[in-house]
């Protein structure tokens, strides 16, 4: 309270403190608040320089919501105002660019906006170097409002840059003029691209080159406040030029000045230099001189002392990894993971493990670096690591023998890291026959190695264990009996541990009962994985964060990839063979809680397993009679898992069968033409018995109603045995939207009610008209839609043989035009198009580049619309 | 910048700033873990560091450790300078600065850090114009005090 009176004082002093109390002490959501306000608003309008200055600082200091609704909508007036004063203005400008951070809605855009651009040609330096804060804040909400503040900050970031060490007086410091100004200059040029107008851009380049040059230039002090003050600009300017990405000759100058800081005596340079170049190494333009540092930055991995440092170095080395260098990289990154930090090591060795697999060119290798990371440092390998690479094994036979070779060679270490007791495990009990032939590894040998590490496991590896015996006992039939006995043993069937207990139990019986053709059924190989998204990629994005490095690029590409899954869930089919060691790799369908079983206990077995696994009958699944008698969009059930996968395959074409099982069978064909479109929908009773009350319907989840509009006409109620009916739907799409309706399908088959979901193909590139145009035009319109948010890229593999006619194919039933003659390169494939709505037009560019080589795709997309941008990068993604 | 704070070798908390709302309680606990992490590194080791999504910039001088929290693409070595200036500006106003200086005239080093640093963003540069201002306000001051008497 008394903080309140010192405020309202007219002295001086006793202001000062009651300011300072406040800035300090009082929280932002404090009560206190409401009541100061009045003060400040005196002070405020006081028109005295000394007391608004206060309260500028005061409200800045505190930044409360209740501080913005009081204030946000009078700051601005004090801001541009002729007769503020310039301490006033340089206060007003931070002040409200406090506030807009703590409740940007709070501030008022208004013709204040246009005048503080102009604030960029101030005569004081201060108020310049205070607006082109606020400036850069704003800009960034709205680009265009502030577009002319390009210009203005060239031709300001140009005179510094050209003045004499002297010439800005108190404003140089150590002989570097206005660091702090010409640093934020270029922080605010960031936020927009390439200057369009080319004079303006001809100047912006001058000052680029002129910064790099005066790098060269001999100190004019040995202070180290003048070359950090010099070099704060220098990195700036790199981060500009990176930021264009567009002029290759400054990007290699940027690289090789970098390269001269990799050597240089102060550490912080050197950890710059590093950083810097991680950025440097995924653009095209300048990869290739990244990549001729490769000694340097692996001599500072080995000799830096700092570990600050040495990180930097090891994420530049994954980001200039590439095809030509993997090996050493990899081997280096082996090397140093014995003596890393512990505090790095679980993301080195996700690193090492990316790499080993992006770029295995033979598979053994690959085998043999993760084998080698479970060796060095087999505590920090996670799950995600050696799940990964029982999954590639699994699905190469090419390497299963050599696999099964070298853990066998691997287990034989008197010490070795549980890690790989369960990698050895689970390979050898599906691939040890490849290397039973050798006598030195006959099938006792092998059983007897596995078996001496089982009393030093966990419970889990010795589950895992367990069920590589029974995979032995149908792989080796000679082990049988050593086996059983193993199984039957007291430690075993009564072991305090349930799972363990159980899977004794479970397994001992299933080898006495089941005859040898059903043991090599349910025992069979585990089919190979479906490819997918390395999960590691996205254990490592959320260690690191966004923005972590070029190379994590990939790790973006597919947020739905969950960890669990490791990429190892095992399809559908697998289900059926319940593999013992199937539940440890995260498949639900754990053995069922059993007694001993009866004779019948395997048949029970495999029934369990496989109703509880991602199944594929549910969909059709009975569904509750009360619900089937009052259908309403709120209770239909969700789409089936296929449903996405079902939909991807109309994205590029708009004909062919949408959804088939035992009972039902569903055709599509479609066309559309601007924003609108006709779909019949072909339903046919594949059964010979006739559906009841069969009602499809479209439903629009969410608010797709005021996006898309989808009519349909009732169909008969009856479709008899063999018999097919049509549904015709007329489709609007009003607006863009993301997601597509959905199809729901009830009927009565032999008196159970059936349910269905599905997702109706209609994406957002159906409403594509092609847009032909010349590479000219093009360009500028690539151009003009270089906002961050306006770009949608992702990198991902081919998951189809990349065949130029096939994927011209596909780009073209995408919706858009092929664009001949654009690209300089020939092999990348450019396209343009127009997406109709009713409400609006949405001008889409698109570039995709093929990389035979590492059978990696890249692409970019550009459209007027951050979200249509995003989800038409996402869609075309999966077609390739 | 999202924060500063001033801390001795004995992990004495001198002076702190914050730019972005935060409880007392996360300040507390963002203090401790940064002065820990600081004082913990040698000599010659770099002066910044990654903690949480945020760079740290930091740098001694004499018994003081002066430390900046900054956002992922803001400088450092503007940052770095950015304390250079702000020891400058003590050091000018008190006359060779030294800890005792910022423990009895605290407020003195908060009048001058606004002065500088607002919201977080460089609000003036030149030392002229912010010692200005400070003298400025001092002789306000005297002048109230001399009419008190």
């Amino acid at each position: 309270m008394e903080a309140v009176n010192l405020l309202s004082s007219n002295k001086y002093t006793e202001k000062q403190i009651g300011y300072l109390f406040i800035s300090v002490l009082v929280n932002s959501n404090s009560e206190l608040i409401r009541l100061i306000n009045n003060a400040i608003k005196n002070d405020l309008a006081s028109r005295n320089p000394t007391f608004m200055c206060l309260a500028l600082h005061c409200i800045a200091n505190v930044g409360s919501r209740e501080m913005g609704e009081a204030f946000a909508a009078d700051i601005p007036r004090i801001l541009v105002a002729g007769d503020s004063m310039d301490s006033v203005k340089q206060s007003a400008a931070l002040c409200l660019l406090r506030l807009y951070k703590a409740s940007p809605d709070l501030v008022p855009m208004g013709e204040w906006t246009a005048r503080v651009v102009h604030l960029l040609n101030d005569q004081h330096m201060g108020v310049v170097t205070a607006a082109v804060s606020l400036i850069t804040c704003l800009c960034k909400k709205n680009p265009d409002d502030f577009k002319t503040c390009i210009s203005l900050a060239v031709s300001r970031l140009s005179r510094i840059v050209s003045s004499a060490s002297t010439d800005l007086q108190d404003y140089t410091y150590y002989f570097v003029p206005a660091p702090w100004l010409s640093v934020k200059l270029l922080r605010l040029l960031q936020c927009y691209p390439p200057p369009e107008d080319a004079a303006v851009k001809g100047r912006l380049v001058e000052c680029l080159e002129t910064v790099l040059n005066k790098a060269q230039e001999p100190p004019k002090s040995k202070k180290v406040q003048h070359s950090n003050a010099k070099n704060a600009i220098l990195f700036e300017t790199i981060s500009l030029i990176i930021h264009y990405d567009s002029e290759p000759n400054l990007l290699v100058r940027a690289c090789n000045q970098l390269g001269q800081f990799l050597q240089h005596r102060e550490t912080n340079l050197r950890y710059l230099a590093l950083e810097s170049m991680c950025t440097l190494a995924s653009s095209e333009f300048s990869h290739e001189a990244v990549k001729t540092h490769i000694d340097t930055v692996i001599n500072a991995l080995k000799t830096e002392r700092d570990v600050s440092v040495r990180q930097r170095a090891a994420d530049l080395l994954y980001a200039m990894c590439d095809r030509s260098n993997a090996k050493q990289i990899v081997s280096e990154m082996l090397r140093y993971l014995e003596t890393a930090d512990y505090a790095i090591r679980e993301e080195i060795v996700l690193k090492v493990a990316i790499l080993a697999e992006k770029y295995a060119v033979d598979y053994s290798w690959y085998v043999d670096t993760i084998l080698n990371l479970i060796r060095i440092a087999g505590d920090y390998v996670s799950e995600e690591v050696w799940y990964r690479v029982l999954q590639i094994v699994t699905n190469r036979d090419d390497v299963q023998g050599y696999a099964a070779k070298t853990v066998f060679e691997a287990l034989q270490a008197p010490a070795c890291h549980e890690n790989m007791v369960k990698v050895g495990g689970y390979i050898l009990g599906e691939f040890g026959n490849l290397i039973a032939g050798d006598p030195r590894s006959s099938p006792p040998v092998q059983f007897s190695l596995l078996h001496s590490k089982f009393h030093l496991c966990s419970v889990a590896t010795r589950a895992l264990l367990l069920s590589t015996y029974i995979k032995f006992i149908n792989l080796f039939p000679e082990t049988k009996a050593t086996i059983q006995g193993v199984l039957r043993a007291g430690s075993q069937l009564r072991n305090a541990d349930v799972e363990l207990q159980q899977r004794a139990v479970e397994y001992l019986t299933l080898s006495s009962v089941a005859s040898t053709d059903v043991l090599a059924t349910v025992l069979e190989e585990m089919p190979p994985f479906p490819e997918r998204e390395s999960s590691i990629l996205a254990k490592l994005k959320r260690k690191k964060g966004p923005g972590a490095g070029s190379a994590l690029d990939d790790g973006r590409r597919d947020p739905s990839s969950n960890d669990i899954n490791g990429g190892v869930e095992p399809t559908a089919s697998t289900v059926s063979t319940p593999s013992p060691s199937a539940d440890l790799l995260g498949l639900r369908a754990a053995p069922p809680p059993a007694a001993p079983q009866a004779p019948s206990g395997a048949g029970n077995l495999l029934v369990d397993v496989s109703s509880d696994g991602p199944a594929t009958q549910p969909s059709l699944g009975p569904t509750p009679e009360e619900a089937f008698l009052s259908p309403g969009p709120e209770d239909i059930s969700p789409p089936i898992p296929e449903a996405d996968e079902l939909l991807n395959k109309f994205v590029c074409k708009n004909n062919g069968v949408l959804f088939e099982n035992q009972l039902l069978q569903i055709g599509v064909k479609s066309e559309f033409r601007q924003n609108l479109g006709r779909m019949y929908l072909f339903f046919g009773n594949k059964t010979s018995v006739q559906f009841q009350n069969f009602t499809p319907n479209v439903v629009h989840p969410g608010d797709l109603q005021t996006h898309l509009a989808v009519q349909t006409k009732r169909v008969a109620a009856q479709v008899d045995g063999g018999a097919q009916v049509q549904q015709v739907l007329n489709i609007e799409c009003l607006r863009d939207f993301l997601t597509p309706p959905l199809l729901s399908v009830r009927f009565r088959y032999g008196g159970a009610p059936q349910s269905l979901t599905l997702k109706l193909p209609v994406t957002i590139n159906k409403f594509f008209q092609p847009t032909e145009m010349a590479a000219q035009d093009f360009f500028q319109r690539w151009k003009q839609l270089s906002l961050p948010q306006q770009e949608a890229q992702k990198i991902f593999k081919a998951n189809h043989p990349m065949d130029a006619e096939v994927t011209k194919a596909k780009l073209l039933g995408f919706g858009s035009a092929l664009l001949d003659n654009v690209d300089p390169n020939p092999e990348n494939f450019v396209g343009a198009g127009i997406i109709q709505t009713k409400a609006l037009q949405v001008g889409c560019l698109l570039r995709l580049e093929p990389n035979a080589q590492a059978q990696m795709y890249r692409l970019t997309l550009r459209t007027s619309k951050e979200p249509v941008s995003r989800h038409l990068c996402e869609l075309l993604a999966q077609q390739f | 910048m999202q924060f500063m704070l001033l801390f001795s070798r004995q992990g004495k908390l001198r002076l702190q700033k914050w730019y972005v709302p935060l409880s007392d309680k996360e300040k507390k606990k963002i203090t401790r873990e940064l002065v820990q992490t600081v004082l913990a590194r040698k000599p010659k080791m770099c002066s910044f560091l990654e903690w949480r999504d945020l760079k740290i910039v930091y740098k001694r001088y004499a018994s003081l450790y002066f430390c900046c929290a900054i956002e992922d693409q803001d400088n450092e070595l503007i940052t770095l300078e950015i304390i250079h200036r702000y020891v400058e500006l003590l050091d000018k106003y008190f006359g060779s600065v030294c800890e005792l200086d910022i423990i009895f005239n605290f407020e003195k080093a908060y009048f001058i850090l606004d002065e500088f640093l607002l919201g977080g963003e460089v609000q003036e540069t030149s030392k002229k114009n912010v010692l200005k201002a400070i003298e400025q306000a001092d002789l306000l001051q005297e002048k109230m005090l001399k009419v008190v008497h």
